[in-house]
């Protein structure tokens, strides 16, 4: 089947998300829809998945123009989307979940389950999905609960499937099985729509690429193109992926966390037996998917939770006890993974923003009293020391860009003599200027000598900005390798395989991915 | 995902990426707070208009129109404006500028009227508006009043003390009153996590049955009568008359200014105020800047009881001189409409208590010169509330823009 959007502009008040875009996605073929965040690439799925109405332009299947009122009838005309966050119930299973909102019925109102299991069975046996029809959602790992949606969405005939950063959730191996997985449904005939903002697999599946810019079409590129051709026309000018640092020169070791667990509220180990040493002007990076007890353990190091065992200390002190604000005092910068609940107060201006955790320290107050011309000039140095682009500090901070709260969260926590900096995904949903920009400022922390854990759950950061690298995997560490450990050893350390396992595995040639294969071409 | 969030507001500068606009996620509250000041003003119109019409309904002379309404309708409209507006200049001669009255001083005492009428008002909307700002509903205002008074109105006439210092102790006991019982409540929430909600809603009850049983003990009321009221406060423990009779208005109104300019100072320009907001806003960053969140939420409620008590203590000991049983009257929940008309607000608190003891002192007035109830003020008040509460509402109305930045989510 083929697609085609043809002048497609959508526009939320004056705000215009897509500004006429063309897109041909011929039958059988993998088209990435590659931009920033905010880029527009979400909104012109959904206006083609019949979410949005566009207020330009037209859809064509097969060459006749169609027009979609809801998702309904995009399904019914054969496209299928996987959402970024999946619609899946977490009781139900897979079966059922294939059935919701479809519920094929026997004799009137008794829903027919056999033929939603016999559906799962068929497709799951056809494309090597292995998915239990009977297992049940919550059971299933990430990577087997998006090939549940693709199956739901095969199982009401889609010919072309759209598939929203389908590789944000997986580790390196599920996204190869993922890779694999399309492919297949490709020479079944099914036409995708890959969207993602990531260089690596655009270029390992790709076969047309679509680039948007501020909703625009700013070029076709060929699998072909190198990285930074491909990063250059996305963000608009030349970007440097890699950010140039010197070795470090670590010094002793001042940060140390030893046999660290943490329990969360369900009474689960979050965080089992941790044991870290960061040494002084060295960047730790701790990497791991997501929801692997990372976060939990920058919070425990902050005291936002209280660890059940272990000690963590700073310059010799132990922190246990300690509040929040007591460690902070002691020097400790946090930038917090989840900025708009935990590192900004939205309502709050920019300049407010800039003494959050400052607010009632010497030069900002003196005893009880805000000294609110000090916190204005103090905020102008800083918007121009961190290149804040904002029209003024007394403005909300929800009226800048995901790129400059980060700055002046940066701005905030780099902005004092640090003994100790952690920071959490410091860069999620920034664009690839912003992204160059803090991992500099934050190598430039480390090069002042301040010891740094960084977490990341991208492995493109990871290796960028860390001078070691601890793996998480279900609340343990399972290893601290050097900062030029192939990635394909990280990747299986990141499933839970030993460092020596992960090590031989790679070395056999057993485990190589396709993505690392693509890192081969000359970048 | 972010794509979806851009809102029909103006580029940013540097819109590298749209997931810009992170609006606050909504509550109740924080949509209540946000509400533009013209929402408040429309909502007064409303309420106004919507009180009309009742005035006019409950008219006998108007319903006696609509008995020949088709015949000769335009004696139903006439009658309708006679009735209306005499109910509402009767209102404002009440509550502002009496021209009919025979004297100057009569003439401008109803104004001296609203303004006694207004300054528990001011003092537990204050208390209440803070809690609002912290993100806590203060439903406890009336206890608070109560053991205000309780504490104030005590002081007031067992201990002997010299003129003036008497009252400014007074002044402080029902301070401390309030702090207590508002205090209570804080540190349940902050110890157990406890609904503050309805923690103050079983303080009430009990602050209620407090001032019942004190008022039966002779050793407490000391008025040697057996009803169920006390002794008078001492002269010395009174609030001093700022103007002389037969004016009423006393030194609580000068203590009702002072409270409004400490609150915004509070708020706006301390260090504790600024964590208050920051917790208000969003307690997960406040708690990750290393904000104690229970802590805020102690300090809050006793500060916030305290000013209830205040209103408490200009009760017993300005306007009513003795404690009674009915001595908060209904001022804890009065209060909570004036911090919501306020926005919450230190001088929007303060006006909006003018406006309601302005309500409060001409309503007396209407009720006996036009025989309109009384009542037809408790509904407006109630209408101006409604609406405060539900912005969406009054922009539909009058077809306001929706608020920049919480649009298309």
């Amino acid at each position: 089947m083929k697609l085609e959007l043809r002048g497609i502009t959508k526009r939320f008040g004056s705000f215009t998300a897509n500004d006429s875009i063309d897109l041909v996605v011929e039958p059988g073929e993998i088209h990435a829809l590659l931009g920033e965040n905010g880029a527009g690439k979400s909104t012109l799925m959904n206006t083609l998945y019949g979410l949005y109405a566009p207020e330009e332009g037209e859809i064509l299947i097969d060459d006749r123009p169609v027009a979609f009122s809801g998702p309904g009838d995009a399904v019914s005309a054969g496209i299928g989307m996987v959402h970024q966050h999946f619609m899946l119930v977490p009781v139900f299973t897979v079966a059922e979940s294939v059935a919701l909102g479809y519920e094929p019925t026997k004799s009137g109102a008794l829903l027919d389950l056999g033929e939603a299991r016999r559906k799962v069975t068929e497709i799951s046996a056809r494309f090597g999905f292995h998915i239990d029809p009977d297992a049940v959602i919550e059971d299933l790992p990430v990577g087997a609960q998006q090939r549940v949606e693709i199956i739901k969405a095969l199982s009401r005939d889609a010919k072309i499937l759209i598939l929203d950063e389908p590789t944000a959730v997986l580790t390196p191996q599920e996204t190869d099985e993922l890779i694999e997985i399309m492919r297949q449904l490709k020479a079944g005939g099914t036409s995708i729509v890959f969207i993602t903002h990531k260089l690596r697999e655009v270029r390992a599946i790709a076969d047309g690429i679509t680039v948007i810019r501020r909703g625009k079409v700013v070029g076709e590129a060929s699998p072909e193109s190198s990285e930074s051709e491909l990063a250059g026309l996305m963000v608009g000018r030349d970007v440097h992926l890699t950010t140039d640092k010197t070795d470090a020169d670590p010094g002793e070791a001042t940060f140390s966390v030893r046999g660290l667990t943490v329990v969360d509220k369900s009474e689960s180990v979050v965080v089992s037996d941790v044991s870290l040493d960061v040494r002084r002007g060295e960047i730790l990076a701790i990497a791991g998917v997501d929801g692997n007890g990372q976060s939990e353990l920058a919070e425990a190091i902050v005291g936002l939770v209280e660890p059940r065992s272990g000690t963590i200390s700073l310059d010799g002190d132990d922190l246990a006890g300690l509040s929040v604000k007591e460690r902070l005092r002691k020097g400790i910068g946090f930038v917090p993974e989840d900025r708009s609940t935990d590192g900004v107060i939205a309502s709050f201006t920019i300049s407010e923003n800039m003494i959050l955790d400052l607010y009632d320290q010497p030069p900002y107050a003196k005893g009880l009293s805000l000294q609110p011309a000090v916190v204005r000039s103090e905020a102008e140095e800083k918007v121009s020391e961190f290149d804040i682009r904002l029209t003024s500090i007394d403005d909300p901070i929800s009226t800048l860009s995901g790129g400059n709260q980060q700055k002046v969260v940066l701005s905030r926590e780099l902005g004092r003599p640090l003994r100790l900096l952690v920071a959490s995904q410091p860069t999620r949903g920034l664009d690839v200027g912003s992204i160059e920009f803090v991992h500099k400022r934050i190598i430039a922390e480390r090069d002042s000598g301040t010891p740094c854990v960084i977490v990341s759950t991208e492995l493109d950061e990871v290796f960028n900005i860390a001078d070691r690298i601890a793996v998480m995997y279900r609340g343990r560490i399972v290893g601290v390798v050097p900062a030029d450990t192939p990635r394909d050893v990280l990747g299986l350390m990141m499933a839970g395989v030993p460092e020596d396992e992960a090590l031989a595995r790679v070395e056999d040639g057993s485990a190589a991915t396709e993505i690392s294969a693509a890192e081969e071409d000359p970048a | 995902m972010t794509e979806k969030t851009a809102t029909g507001q103006p580029v940013p500068a540097a819109p590298e990426d749209a997931a810009a606009p992170e609006a606050p996620r909504p509550t109740v509250l924080r949509d209540i707070l946000s509400g533009s000041w013209m929402v408040s003003v429309l909502s007064i119109f409303v309420g106004l208009l919507v009180g009309a019409v009742l005035v006019a309904a409950a008219d006998t002379s108007v319903q006696a129109t609509l008995g020949y309404f088709f015949s000769r309708p335009a004696d139903f409209f006439v009658s309708v404006w006679r009735t209306v507006s005499e109910a509402y200049l009767a209102l404002f001669r009440g509550a502002v500028f009496d021209w009919e009255a025979q004297s100057f001083v009569r003439a401008v005492r109803p104004f001296t009227e609203s303004l006694v009428a207004s300054v528990p008002l001011i003092l537990a909307g204050l208390g209440i508006a803070l809690g609002f700002r912290s993100g806590l509903f203060n439903i406890g205002g009336q206890g608070q009043v109560i053991l205000g008074a309780i504490f104030a109105g005590f002081i007031g006439y067992w201990l002997t003390l010299p003129l003036g210092l008497h009252m400014l102790v007074a002044i402080a006991a029902g301070i401390v009153g309030g702090a207590i019982w508002g205090g209570i409540a804080g540190a349940l929430k902050a110890r157990t996590g406890a609904n503050e909600v309805i923690v103050t809603i079983m303080l009430n009850s009990i602050a209620g049955y407090l001032i019942a049983y004190l008022l039966k003990q002779e050793w407490f009321r000391q008025s040697g009568s057996a009803n169920p009221q006390s002794r008078a406060v001492d002269e010395s423990a009174a609030l001093f008359p700022l103007l002389p009779d037969p004016f009423r208005l006393n030194a609580g109104f000068l203590v009702a200014v002072v409270a409004t300019v400490f609150v915004w100072w509070l708020l706006e320009r301390s260090t504790l105020g600024f964590e208050f907001r920051a917790v208000g806003e969003n307690p997960d960053a406040a708690r990750t800047a290393g904000i104690s969140v229970g802590r805020v939420t102690f300090v809050v409620m006793m500060i916030a009881g305290a000013l209830a008590g205040l209103a408490g203590a200009a009760q017993v000991l300005g306007t009513e001189q003795k404690l009674t049983m009915g001595i908060g009257g209904s001022l804890g929940f009065d209060a909570i409409t004036v911090a919501l008309l306020g926005r919450s607000r230190p001088v929007g608190t303060f006006l909006a208590g003018l406006l309601f003891g302005a309500f409060k002192a001409g309503g007396y007035t209407m009720q006996a010169q036009t025989g309109t109830p009384i009542d037809i003020i408790l509904v407006v008040q109630s209408v101006i509330v409604l609406l405060i509460a539900a912005p969406p509402l009054v922009r539909g109305i009058f077809r306001l823009p929706a608020p920049v930045g919480k649009g298309a989510r």
